[in-house]
């Protein structure tokens, strides 16, 4: 059985995804190779051949590989995937958006969002905003699997030395191309990566109040995040948003701030391993999730919080 | 051009379901259903397509049971022309719905094909994807704007670390996130007219496609309840419980 992991990169490193993704093969059991497939990625290629448990690594390193496109990239995974037993990406955007089509041009299903290995062929995985878990079994001769990073612990980035081995197929679809891209700027932790997570919803009032969240945060190494009711009235940035279909967190602590708790908010962050609720109502269905809850005026607890900790 | 929309039934996104004693799915009976948000703003964006004079007819299909009817009598009244059910009593994976679809879309040859990003009961996320494979097509996931311009559609996405645009050659592949539009509701006598447009209904037969599937659910369980917490008093308190009893911070 060998194992095939999609690296995910980004401005020439190894995303930290791709770490827990290696955890999850690792635990299928096997041979894991890394794909790294991009454009002027070779430093990304060596970075891959240094995480723990990795016997070989692919670069793919061409220009219609850039920006990850589909069309390009999902021929290419497929083309190698014959040789495979599993092939792994991480449920990032772009795991999600490369996958299925590599699925479609094997003709077998794919098993989205795996939060645990059961055995090679058994997957458990969330359904209906996570209030359900099933556990499914894949009887495909390549099994197309996306793994919900918080679900695995990741592997040591250095400790490996698999061999680097440059693929040459080029595959440019020609029906798609890059325009531009505008990324959120923010030098605090990495949202999915982050230990504590910090996240305002509704109650915020404004973006403007985002400000003490922002000063809590940075006390405590913090990332901030926000529900769907703050990313629509515009309080913030809508990769901030933490959910069912935004981002999936699992921090040691989970401070939601002026969240009512929604079922499809509680889906993104209902993992994690201490959560604390601050809010004024306290009918608030967060409290049904947290572990501490202050029925509280956020304007008051938060500067005090930042004040004590 | 054509669009073409596709839209499922679901369980109601308010609804907090449960597991069924026998871990055999989720208990379904009595639920209110409604089409999957999704797929609301599929419809949405098919129908401002179509007031801006790009679209000029809106074929919305649903692949599901008879009373997934229902949903596509919505999209009617929505502003869809016209409407195709196949029709199906089992529950089918997002591959076994993507080869469906694309025997819809060989026969209808849409411009450009709208789905919702995801159904919000199976959390997929593939089926527009495996649709755009299968055809051949290029996919812009996740959309939050679509701008036609002669033969290619500019889709920006919604991607991790903010948003990317890319240009797509038509015919292609869009699938919808949140804050692509904010849906209408129907008027009462647009869901009178609605009842008049036409339906057709098709089977997965007739259409020549097998829905056979690598995949099988063993169980459905509920998630591991999470035990119950403390409310605090004070800040002080909290700050307390969280450095010297959850130790973490």
């Amino acid at each position: 059985m060998t194992i095939l992991v999609i690296a995910e990169h980004e401005n020439g490193a190894i995303a930290p995804a791709t770490l827990n993704t290696v955890a999850a093969a690792a635990k299928i059991g096997g041979d894991i190779h890394v794909l790294v497939a991009g454009q002027s990625v070779g430093a990304v290629g060596e970075a891959a051949a240094k995480i723990a448990g990795v016997a070989k690594v692919l670069v793919a390193d061409n220009a219609a590989y850039a920006h990850q496109l589909p069309e390009n990239v999902a021929p290419l995974v497929a083309e190698l995937a014959s040789g495979y037993s599993h092939v792994l990406a991480a449920a990032t955007s772009n795991g999600k958006n490369i996958m299925p089509r590599v699925a479609a041009q094997l003709d077998v299903d794919q098993i989205s969002e795996i939060i645990s290995v059961e055995s090679a062929d058994t997957f458990k995985r969330p359904i209906y905003a996570g209030n359900a878990i099933a556990t499914v079994q894949s009887s495909a001769a390549v099994k197309v699997i996306t793994v919900r990073a918080t679900g695995f612990d990741a592997v040591a980035a250095e400790g490996g030395s698999a061999a680097v081995e440059a693929v040459a197929a080029a595959h440019d679809a020609g029906k798609s191309s890059f325009v531009s891209e505008e990324l959120a700027k923010s030098d605090r932790p990495e949202l999915t990566a982050a230990k504590i997570v910090v996240s305002g919803g509704r109650g915020m009032q404004n973006g403007d109040n985002f400000k003490h969240l922002y000063a809590l945060a940075d006390k405590l190494g913090a990332a901030v995040g926000a529900s769907r009711a703050a990313v629509d009235a515009g309080f913030v940035p809508n990769d901030m948003q933490v959910g069912q279909t935004g981002k999936i967190v699992a921090p040691q602590l989970y401070i939601a701030v002026g969240i009512s708790g929604a079922i499809q908010h509680l889906a993104g962050m209902k993992d994690s391993k201490v959560i604390v609720a601050i809010n004024k109502d306290e009918e608030a269905p967060i409290f049904q999730v947290a572990d501490y809850g202050l029925v509280a005026d956020l304007f008051e607890a938060v500067p005090e919080l930042e004040k004590l900790v | 051009m054509k669009v073409l929309v596709a839209v499922k039934r679901v369980v109601d996104y308010n609804v907090k379901v449960r597991v069924k004693a026998d871990n055999s799915g989720v208990d379904l009976a009595n639920v209110k259903m409604s089409m999957n948000p999704f797929c609301e703003i599929a419809v949405e964006e098919a129908v401002r397509l179509k007031e801006k004079g790009v679209a000029t007819e809106i074929v919305v299909v649903s692949i599901g049971p008879t009373t997934a009817q229902e949903q596509l009598r919505t999209a009617l009244a929505l502003g869809a022309d016209r409407a195709i059910l196949v029709e199906s009593a089992d529950e089918l994976t997002s591959l076994a719905v993507a080869k469906l679809l694309k025997a819809v879309v060989d026969k209808e040859q849409p411009q450009l094909v709208i789905l919702g990003k995801q159904a919000i009961d199976s959390d997929n996320n593939q089926t527009g994807q495996m649709l755009a494979a299968l055809s051949g097509y290029a996919q812009g996931t996740f959309a939050s704007k679509v701008e036609v311009s002669g033969d290619s559609v500019n889709v920006t996405r919604e991607i991790d670390a903010g948003a990317q645009t890319v240009s797509l050659k038509l015919p292609a592949i869009v699938t919808t996130d949140l804050r692509l539009n904010e849906p209408r509701y129907a008027s009462l006598p647009n869901i009178m007219k609605a009842k008049k447009k036409p339906l057709e209904v098709l089977t997965p037969d007739a259409l020549g496609v097998s829905v056979s599937s690598t995949n099988k659910t063993l169980k459905v369980e509920a998630p591991a309840a999470r035990s119950a917490g403390i409310k605090v008093k004070s800040v002080a308190e909290l700050v307390e419980k969280l450095k010297n009893e959850a130790k973490v911070i």
